[in-house]
């Protein structure tokens, strides 16, 4: 029997004057990769910005329901707390360019003020370094700063960095928008690997992306949950018309 | 692997925001200060005589500070017929030639020249004008003051043009409109809001310039209309004042200082309305 | 072609630098397009011209002095005009001790009022009232802040002198120290904050979602990146401080003699020339008092471009 990780109960969330994602009822299994699709500005991105809290970060942000994260509501929860468990890439590449390669893996535990010895730290960057499969490309520069990488190897160093911290679950806001094939094709091997350590929920409006390696697939649309199922039987047999409508290209 | 305690550093981080905050609030405190005791010490003494009147001699109460508001309004004409035509060309040539090696250098000297102290400017001014006139002069002070006004010009007239797209420029010349006549009567007239701007804020600047005067202009009692002589102006007024041992004088330093202060501020106000109304979007 | 330049102009692929049209028009021009070109050209170089024609006249006015002392001067402790003795080390630590006091003083508040409006409130009212108070702050003239300093901050400075058992003087370095940093605040905290705003969003949310706390971003993700344009703001405010004549001039309390101690009177570069420059009677010593001057420009003129090309290194590095 598989288990569910995380669970999205009645959840909504917007701004002052409008709301974004309304009444979403979701549950994810563990070690499974779950794809979030739907067209732009239906709501994907601010509903996984909930998931580890980084919504309510901006002015103006609104949003009720629960979360559970292993059946804790994460709202009840530190927020520093959840976006430990709960680990996120974004669109863009965003490494610290101020921080050598090393630190920049090891960045979580910097900020944090947690003390690891060099011992520990070398393990650590070398492990998530190794399964974001960019160690042998960069085992011998691990002290220059990142900013030298491609887009691709600076996308794998993210991934990288919020792998580190241990995350149950890890968060992709549409990972390989900004890469050319061949490092999505990279990134995408990568996250069918990483999903035997991590949840994986990953953002894309990239419909051939979601399924060649998603598990599961959700179709959000104008903020409501459309079609929730195994990839298979959605792409194959969507319940929905506008499902079936996004899926061959009529919208989005 | 040792973890400082969650609870610490929000702790922390709350007492950061505070610090901020109130290291912010206390920064702002002079300048309330400062209003106060102008307003309060400077208001009383504003009246019609006082703004007409010459100042009196020494100890004598009463007087006005007329010749400082002339003597003011004399020098800042003069810096701004010196620092515009050359100023705005100089802006014309910085935002048209932007590439060229040459404006490179331009630049660079015109962000020195920005930085020198004013009272540098005052001795330049008197070695080339007081010195070779043989005495003090209402010219030699508007000639520092213009050498001040200049990168402010020079440096808004080039933003100003910087942003105007350059279809613009190459509609005109599409047309047959010769090079110079685009400049000026296309290119300048769009971006006039930000140049009037520029000057608003030039002439804000050197309106209470004090240490350049001390050797060019000087000062004087008596009412100055004669740009060869010597001038007194708002800011040499409240110095001379302030640090005289009379307190009727004290009073008018409180007066012009008052006067000098709003001035100044509704010159800046002027700029952001004139910022906000004639800006031409593109 | 060419046909009489008053009334026609003709513009030709030769004629022209670079000129738009090839073809003949008939326009009333005052002006050929070569010719405003040329003027152009002319008032970018007259910048130049200006600025080293300044170099120049300082250096040749304080030549009389160079020639006397030489660089004698710049560590003689005795400013005596009557004695002929010219020695300008009193206003260089003067001006040193005031500036980095200053400085100092000014940085931590500055930075404050950078974070202030560049993360925390970068909009609203509470943004719109501090910045529209720095911005006042900045303009008010050199000579109120002197103004208001004489009659309001040296007594107290007087007061607390009292406590100190220091002579009372109220006017000295101190004074000057802290009018001079009220001064720079505004400058510093407009230039810190352009720069703490820039810093890109998208790196504090990588850092808010690695789970930080703000403060902890602020400490290593915005100032780090904002590093360089923080020490160009420093840089260029001190240039700033280093100039600055009349506020410190009227709370300076005008000594000759070599400063001991913060509370004792002085002079820094810039007020002695205030003080006695109209007083200078004699070549060498008006010579000494724009060889002073010279100083000041060289000075101001070296920590400008420093600060501007590390904010071109900035720009360039993003």
């Amino acid at each position: 029997m598989e288990s569910t990780v995380l669970k999205i109960e009645d959840f909504s969330a917007g701004f002052d004057d409008h709301q974004v994602v309304h009444h979403i009822n979701l549950a994810f299994e563990k070690n499974r990769i779950t794809a979030i699709m739907g067209p732009s500005g239906c709501g994907k991105t601010t509903l996984i910005r909930c998931i580890n809290r980084m919504h309510e970060l901006v002015p103006n942000a609104t949003y009720s329901g629960k979360i559970l994260l292993d059946n804790e509501n994460i709202y009840d929860t530190d927020p520093i707390i959840v976006r430990r468990k709960i680990g996120m890439v974004f669109q863009r590449p965003n490494p610290f360019p101020t921080m050598s390669i090393y630190d920049n893996v090891v960045a979580g535990y910097n900020l944090n003020g947690v003390r690891v010895s060099k011992g520990d730290k070398d393990r650590i960057v070398e492990e998530s370094l190794q399964k974001g499969a960019l160690w042998d490309e960069v085992k011998d520069f691990l002290h220059r700063k990142g900013t030298f990488l491609s887009g691709g190897q600076q996308q794998r160093l993210c991934i990288a960095r919020a792998l580190a911290m241990g995350p149950e679950i890890l968060l992709l806001d549409e990972p390989t928008s900004a890469l050319d094939p061949k490092a999505t094709a990279h990134i995408e091997e990568l996250v069918v690997e990483l999903k035997n350590t991590v949840t994986i929920i990953q953002v894309t409006h990239n419909i051939p992306q979601a399924a060649r390696i998603s598990d599961f697939t959700a179709f959000i649309y104008l903020g409501d949950l459309v079609e929730f199922g195994t990839t298979e039987k959605l792409f194959t047999v969507p319940k929905d018309k506008r499902t079936e409508e996004y899926l061959t290209g009529k919208f989005g | 692997m040792k973890e400082k305690s969650l609870h610490k550093r929000i702790l922390a981080d709350r007492l950061f925001k505070g610090m901020v905050v109130v290291l912010s609030f206390v920064s702002v405190t002079p300048m309330f200060l400062i209003l106060f005791f102008i307003i309060r010490n400077g208001i009383s003494v504003i009246d019609w005589s006082f703004l007409v009147s010459l100042p009196k001699p020494m100890g004598e109460s009463g007087g006005g500070i007329s010749n400082a508001l002339v003597g003011s309004v004399i020098l800042m004409v003069i810096a701004s017929l010196i620092s515009l035509p050359l100023g705005i060309l100089a802006g014309i040539y910085l935002s048209e030639y932007r590439k060229a090696r040459f404006a490179y250098f331009s630049r660079l000297s015109l962000e020195i020249l920005q930085g020198i102290p004013s009272i540098v400017i005052g001795i330049i001014a008197y070695v080339w004008i007081v010195v070779p006139m043989g005495s003090f002069s209402a010219l030699s002070g508007g000639v520092a003051l213009g050498m001040m006004m200049l990168p402010v010009i020079v440096m808004s007239t080039e933003e100003t043009l910087k942003l105007i797209p350059d279809p613009l420029k190459e509609a005109s010349l599409a047309l047959g409109v010769p090079y110079p006549r685009t400049i000026l009567k296309v290119i300048l007239p769009a971006g006039l809001s930000g140049i009037v701007t520029g000057v608003l804020l030039g002439i804000a600047r050197i309106a209470g310039e004090t240490a350049p005067l001390l050797f060019t202009a000087f000062g004087s009692p008596f009412m100055g209309l004669n740009i060869f002589k010597p001038v007194n102006s708002l800011p040499l007024l409240v110095f001379n004042y302030a640090t005289s041992p009379y307190p009727e004088w004290h009073t008018l330093a409180w007066g012009a200082s008052f006067v000098l202060i709003v001035f100044i501020l509704s010159l800046n106000i002027i700029a952001k309305l004139v910022t906000r109304r004639w800006k031409v979007q593109f | 072609m060419h046909v009489d330049a008053g009334k026609i102009t003709v513009l030709s692929a030769k004629g022209a630098a670079g000129g738009y049209a090839k073809h003949i028009y008939q326009s009333r021009s005052f002006l050929t397009e070569s010719a405003f070109r040329r003027i152009l050209y002319l008032s970018g170089i007259s910048v130049l011209l200006l600025l080293s024609a300044i170099f120049l006249s300082l250096f040749i006015a304080s030549g009389p002095a160079i020639k006397q002392q030489g660089l004698a001067f710049l560590i003689g402790r005795v400013w005596d005009p009557v004695a002929g003795r010219f020695g300008a080390l009193p206003f260089l630590v003067g001006t040193l001790l005031t500036s980095f006091l200053a400085l100092a003083i000014a940085i931590i508040f500055s930075l404050a009022i950078s974070i202030f409006l560049g993360e925390y409130f970068r909009s609203g009212i509470a943004s719109s009232f501090v910045k529209s108070v720095v911005e006042l702050l900045a303009g008010v003239p050199s000579v109120i802040y002197g103004f208001w300093g004489l009659f309001l901050l040296v007594p107290g400075v007087r007061f607390v002198e009292q406590q100190f058992g220091v002579l009372p003087y109220g006017v000295g370095i101190l004074s000057a120290a802290l009018i001079l940093s009220v001064m720079i605040i505004p400058y510093a905290a407009s230039l810190g904050r352009e720069v703490i705003g820039l810093v890109p969003s998208d790196l504090k949310e990588a850092a808010y979602s690695l789970g930080a706390t703000r403060f902890e971003v602020v400490r290593k993700v915005v100032l780090p990146y904002a590093r360089s344009g923080i020490l160009a703001g420093v840089l260029l405010s001190l240039g700033r401080a280093l100039g600055e004549t009349m506020a410190v001039t009227m709370v300076i309390g005008n000594s000759n003699a070599l400063p001991r101690s913060i509370f004792a009177p002085a002079n820094t570069m810039a007020s002695i020339i205030a003080n006695e420059f109209t007083e200078a009677t004699g070549k060498v010593y008006l010579a000494s008092l724009v060889e002073i001057a010279l100083v000041l420009f060289v000075v101001t003129a070296i920590i400008n471009i420093a600060g501007k090309i590390i904010i071109i290194r900035m720009s360039v590095e993003r």
